[in-house]
């Protein structure tokens, strides 16, 4: 089972963390630090687990990370997993996230830290895709970008509206507000209904 | 400023994100945090109604504050109605919130699982996603409670679609693993396991994960399944990559999936069915062999999906432990990963070979990649492949290459990281322990560890060289000799200070002889050493000192000097003041003799499992520790017999060594009782310890102790038998007599003088033994003894009904009392236990009843813990068979 999932950068600043076992706020800060510190002084060019620190289960757990350019990505992991799959895991998230990056008109070659904080609701729904309750949940690439496309697409299709001025909204929301999320709502699924055809 | 989108709305987010990070320092940033945090709280306060947007977007401003570490406390009320809410972006966000930040023990979680309730019943894909991976992410135990039911209903539906199939596996799982009282099994069980043949990769890969924990907790409910995840497997290995979707990753087909349905086959045995059997063989031969073709890709993705399926293939292997060929194949390859280039396979090998290690059919393989092993030791940049060495070197240890290993674990701790040393100290002492063919060897190897890595020795480990020390008289003289050595180094650890205390202190006397090591020049390397120390070595050096005076009556002026002086009788330190005060006193006032008896040698200590490798279980978490297969046999054979001798009170408390565990409760039982009927026999290895001594414990269980004291004068001998009560209540009915064998009669007199009926308890009677040897002889003469502890009661009556066993049992369990079978030799017995509760103490009853069908007798006999209760329950039963 996947613990807990921490991204942070060069200095050791969470970008993203997402904890699968329940843990105290204070603990869990303390988790992003010690695991920063373990995993900041260690080389590139060495091996990418290293046995879990002191506060996430001790020994039995394993951390499997990444380091990218300003980020680290950080997985932590208990025996029922295996190191490499989860390893090219990360890739695959990341790969998706590019992806999704690239689907927004912006030419980034790599990961980059500002995408993630900017677009870190984003980044959740991917992670989402992929990890579920500390379990792997999709590995497939395609899939997980498809089922992120079609949020996407709603999103916008939602968005449209609520993307104008906040005051022309609430006016059109004042005026008539039982019919038109009802009219977007029925848009919105005719046009998913193609894409997900096996229903 | 690239980031700040204009495509997907929430300016203000991105602004504020925008400003943070443009702050100059700590301060700047809590300052404009704080001024968010009561912007949004206004807003959520505020009397117009927020429209969703607004929410999603400050709902977005916490979960960012959140993650640069401040505490939220509010907000989540409006995170909850946004779960309400029938746009999919706006309930997004509401769930992220609540998975990120509610516990499992909110308030809200009412509303939340309303909420959940109603997008599960929506019959909306995306919505019923959202909602399985809420629960899933959150698994607390009211959200088991109100979904365990729903959620495999889900799972096996015929139209549930196929992603809503695979959160709902995952969700079941995590219901599963937190709250497995509430998810019941049972009508879906065969339906899950169905799902392993299902058309999409993704919920079979799901299903499985599911099936692993499933089937760890029932193995046999879920048995079917390890066919069909050979024959899943098989397809897999075997394809053309087309028919598998997208689940082709860098050209290795389903990798994923394959290391799960591996994972999978690990719950069970080899399969029975030879052609499932064969068929399972031919997926790893495959494996195996593709590993050896050339890659097809260079990117690393490639090898690494390649790779993790052959681990897993490589554990299946190692978990069947019945296939020598593929043993042996997977030793071979792991041998080639040892020497790849990516340090990620070679931890990976190291780390898989440890548990190949073990097998009998492949330790030999291991074992001839050691010089590979240590040579990862010595170059390794990474210290965690460092450790994972040092593990498999601790694994594939035997007799034969001990030495080797040893010296090498040595010198390599020299340089270890400081994480990973103590745990390597343990590992030696363990190994060094093991396989010490000479004990000298043993003795070198602790007292080098402690020169190297003495801070990380535990008490444990200069404990057990004590410990082993005293009970092998051969190496007493070495390790004598060579601390003395040891304590010459201008510095030496204070573990050191304490072993050599303690040795000189019992066997100073071996080396003192030699000039060089005379009594005094020992006593002054001892005492250089003393002000250095810790109260606990000052105090065990104290010790050493007036064992001193008993050895070398030379040296007594100069010890009491020192004892004397006020820094000893007036130390702070009570321990070491009471000390000093009474080992001064016991030099002045003991004669000889008695200084000889108080402070004879420390007798052996009991045989018992070493508590170093106690502790290195503890430390590697119980799992963990590779076996080692040549260990433990090898180790019993060697160790002198199991020595019970009570020690006398060690004048030397400092060792604190845990006695060894009483007998588990039944095997008590059987003793109690044996005790009345049959005459104690003797283990042999106790006797011998009487052919170089004249006195010491014989025989000592629960109940009873018996010493002997002995003198000879030519052909006659007296010996002095003592019994010792160590119960509180009184032994009635006591008899002891010797017996001999027809011959030994002839060959040797033994007239032994009658003892008293009663031993009072806690008290000890002596049985004087006169002996005469006639002749030479080799039988030895049989001492036996008889006795009731007093809350005994026996009674022999005649049957008043017929004698049936069922009968008599079932009114034995109407008594109250709880039988035992099996604890009784003879099977006719009837054994029984209980406990009879009342206000004031609970009375512990034990009953026995042998019937006597020849007879038509029954004897049975009852022992409490209180006399009266004996002697009434006897009546009471007494008239009932």
């Amino acid at each position: 089972m996947i613990k807990a999932i921490l991204i942070f950068n060069n200095h050791g600043k969470p970008r993203l963390i997402r904890f699968y076992q329940y843990f105290t706020e204070d603990m869990q800060q303390q988790i992003i630090r010690e695991t920063f510190h373990l995993v900041s002084k260690r080389d590139d060019n060495v091996c990418n687990f290293l046995e879990g620190g002191s506060l996430i289960g001790g020994s039995d757990y394993k951390l499997i990370y990444r380091h990218y350019a300003t980020l680290y990505f950080v997985f932590c992991v208990d025996s029922s997993e295996s190191e490499l799959g989860i390893l090219d895991l990360i890739q695959v998230s990341c790969c998706s996230f590019e992806v999704f990056v690239e689907t927004l008109d912006k030419c980034f070659e790599n990961v980059c830290e500002l995408d993630l904080i900017f677009h870190m609701d984003k980044v959740h729904y991917i992670l989402q895709e992929v990890v579920m309750g500390g379990m792997v949940l999709e590995t497939n690439m395609n899939e997980i970008v498809a089922q992120v496309e079609v949020q996407n697409r709603m999103e916008k299709s939602e968005g449209g509206l609520s993307a104008a001025p906040a005051r022309a909204v609430s006016a059109v929301k004042n005026m008539n507000l039982p019919e038109i999320p009802r009219n977007i709502n029925i848009g919105d699924i005719n046009i998913k209904v193609p894409s997900l055809s096996p229903f | 400023m690239p980031a700040v989108s204009k495509g997907d709305g929430m300016r203000g987010l991105a602004v504020f994100i925008s400003d943070i990070r443009n702050c100059k320092s700590k301060e700047a940033e809590v300052k404009r945090i704080n001024k968010e945090l009561a912007n949004i709280r206004s807003k959520f306060k505020g009397d117009k109604a927020l429209d969703g947007y607004s929410k999603k977007k400050y709902v977005c401003k916490l979960l960012f504050i959140f993650l640069l570490g401040h505490d939220i406390d509010f907000g989540h009320m409006e995170a909850v109605n946004l779960l309400s809410s029938n746009k999919y972006t706006e309930k997004q966000i509401g769930y992220l919130f609540i998975s990120v930040l509610v516990n499992s023990n909110s308030d809200l979680i009412r509303l939340i699982n309303n909420a959940i309730k109603n997008d599960l019943a929506s019959r909306n894909p995306a919505f019923m996603n959202l909602a399985l991976h809420c629960i899933a992410n959150v698994g607390s135990r009211e959200m088991a409670e109100a979904f365990a039911a729903e959620v495999p209903r889900i799972l096996v539906a015929g139209d549930s679609m196929d992603g809503v199939k695979q959160s709902a596996a995952l969700c079941l799982l995590r219901l599963n693993r937190t709250s497995p009282d509430l998810v019941p099994m049972g009508e879906w069980t065969a339906r899950v396991v169905h799902l392993l043949n299902d058309q999409h990769l993704g919920v079979v890969t799901a299903a499985t994960s599911l099936i692993i924990t499933l089937a760890q907790k029932s193995p046999d409910d879920f048995k079917t399944s390890a066919s069909l995840a050979v024959t899943r497997l098989s397809r897999i290995v075997t394809s053309a990559s087309i028919d598998l979707q997208d689940y082709t990753y860098y050209f290795v087909a389903a990798p994923w999936l394959s290391v799960k349905l591996l994972r999978l086959l690990q719950c069970y045995p080899p399969p029975e069915d030879t052609a499932l059997r064969s068929r399972l063989t031919e997926c790893l031969e495959t494996i195996l062999n593709k590993a050896q073709e050339p890659p097809k890709s260079k990117k690393v993705q490639h090898s690494n999906a390649r790779n993790a399926v052959l681990l897993e293939a490589i554990a299946l292997i190692i978990h069947h432990d019945s296939e020598p060929t593929l043993l042996v194949r997977a030793c071979n390859q792991l041998g080639q990963f040892l020497q790849h280039r990516e340090t990620n396979l070679r931890y990976l090998a190291l780390e898989s070979m440890c548990s190949l290690a073990s097998s009998e059919f492949s330790h030999e393989a291991v074992k001839t990649h050691m010089e590979t092993v240590i040579g990862a030791l010595k170059t390794e940049r990474d210290v965690s492949v460092r450790q994972r060495a040092v593990d498999l070197l601790y694994a594939m240890c035997d007799r034969s290459n001990a030495r080797q290993i040893v010296a090498e674990m040595l010198g390599y701790l020299e340089t270890a990281d400081y994480s990973i040393r103590e745990e390597i100290v343990l590992k030696v002492a363990i190994l060094a322990e093991k396989y010490a063919v000479d004990y000298s060897w043993y003795v070198d190897t602790i007292l080098n560890l402690i020169r190297i890595a003495g801070d990380y020795v535990s008490e444990e480990v200069w404990y057990r060289v004590i410990q082993i020390v005293i009970n092998r008289d051969d190496v007493q003289g070495y390790a004598a000799k060579t601390v003395f050595e040891a304590l010459q180094a201008p510095a030496c650890h204070e573990s050191l200070v304490k072993v050599g205390g303690y040795i000189l202190g019992e066997f100073g006397n071996l080396i003192a002889g030699d000039p060089r090591s005379s009594p005094l020049v020992q006593f002054n390397l001892l005492h250089s050493k003393f002000h250095l120390c810790s109260v606990p070595t000052r105090a065990l050096l104290l010790s050493a000192y007036i064992k001193f005076i008993n050895l070398f009556p030379e040296v007594k002026a100069t010890i009491q000097d020192v004892l004397r002086s006020d820094s000893q009788l007036r130390n702070a330190d009570v321990e070491l003041q009471q000390r000093a005060v009474e080992y001064l006193r016991l030099s002045c006032i003991a004669s000889a003799d008695i200084l000889a008896t108080v402070l004879e040698e420390m007798p052996p200590f009991p045989e018992r499992e070493s508590s170093i490798l106690a502790k290195l279980k503890k430390k590697k978490g119980s799992g963990k520790l590779p076996e080692n297969v040549n260990g433990s046999a090898e180790l019993h054979a060697e160790e002198p017999a199991a020595a019970n001798k009570a020690s006398p009170p060690p004048p030397t408390e400092v060792l604190a060594l845990n006695p060894t565990p009483p007998a588990a409760a039944h095997s008590l039982l059987v003793d109690v009782f044996s005790d009345l009927s049959a005459p104690t026999a003797v283990a042999e290895d106790h006797l011998s310890r009487f052919i170089c001594k004249n006195n010491g414990v014989l025989y000592e269980s629960q109940l009873l102790q018996v010493g002997l004291k002995s003198e000879f004068r030519q052909n006659l001998g007296r010996i002095y038998v003592f019994y010792g009560n160590k119960t509180a209540s009184s032994f009635l009915s006591f008899s002891s007599w010797v017996s001999s064998s027809d011959v030994l009669k002839t060959q040797l007199n033994v007239h032994a003088k009658a003892v008293e009926p009663v031993i009072e308890g806690g008290a000890q009677v002596q049985q004087v033994l006169n002996i005469e040897c006639v002749t030479d002889f080799s039988d030895v003469p049989v001492l036996n003894v008889q006795f009731r502890p007093q809350q005994e009661v026996q009674k022999i009556f005649k049957a008043q009904h017929p004698m049936e066993t069922d009968a008599a049992k079932a009114k034995l369990l109407g008594f109250g009392v709880a039988l035992l079978e099996g604890v009784d030799p003879n099977p006719a017995n009837f054994v029984g236990a209980g406990i009879i509760h009342s206000k004031s103490a609970q009375v512990g009853c034990l009953l026995r009843l042998e019937p006597n069908t020849h007879a038509q007798m029954y004897r049975l006999t009852l022992r409490t813990s209180r006399d009266s209760v004996s002697q009434r329950l006897c009546q009471l039963l007494s008239e009932q068979f």
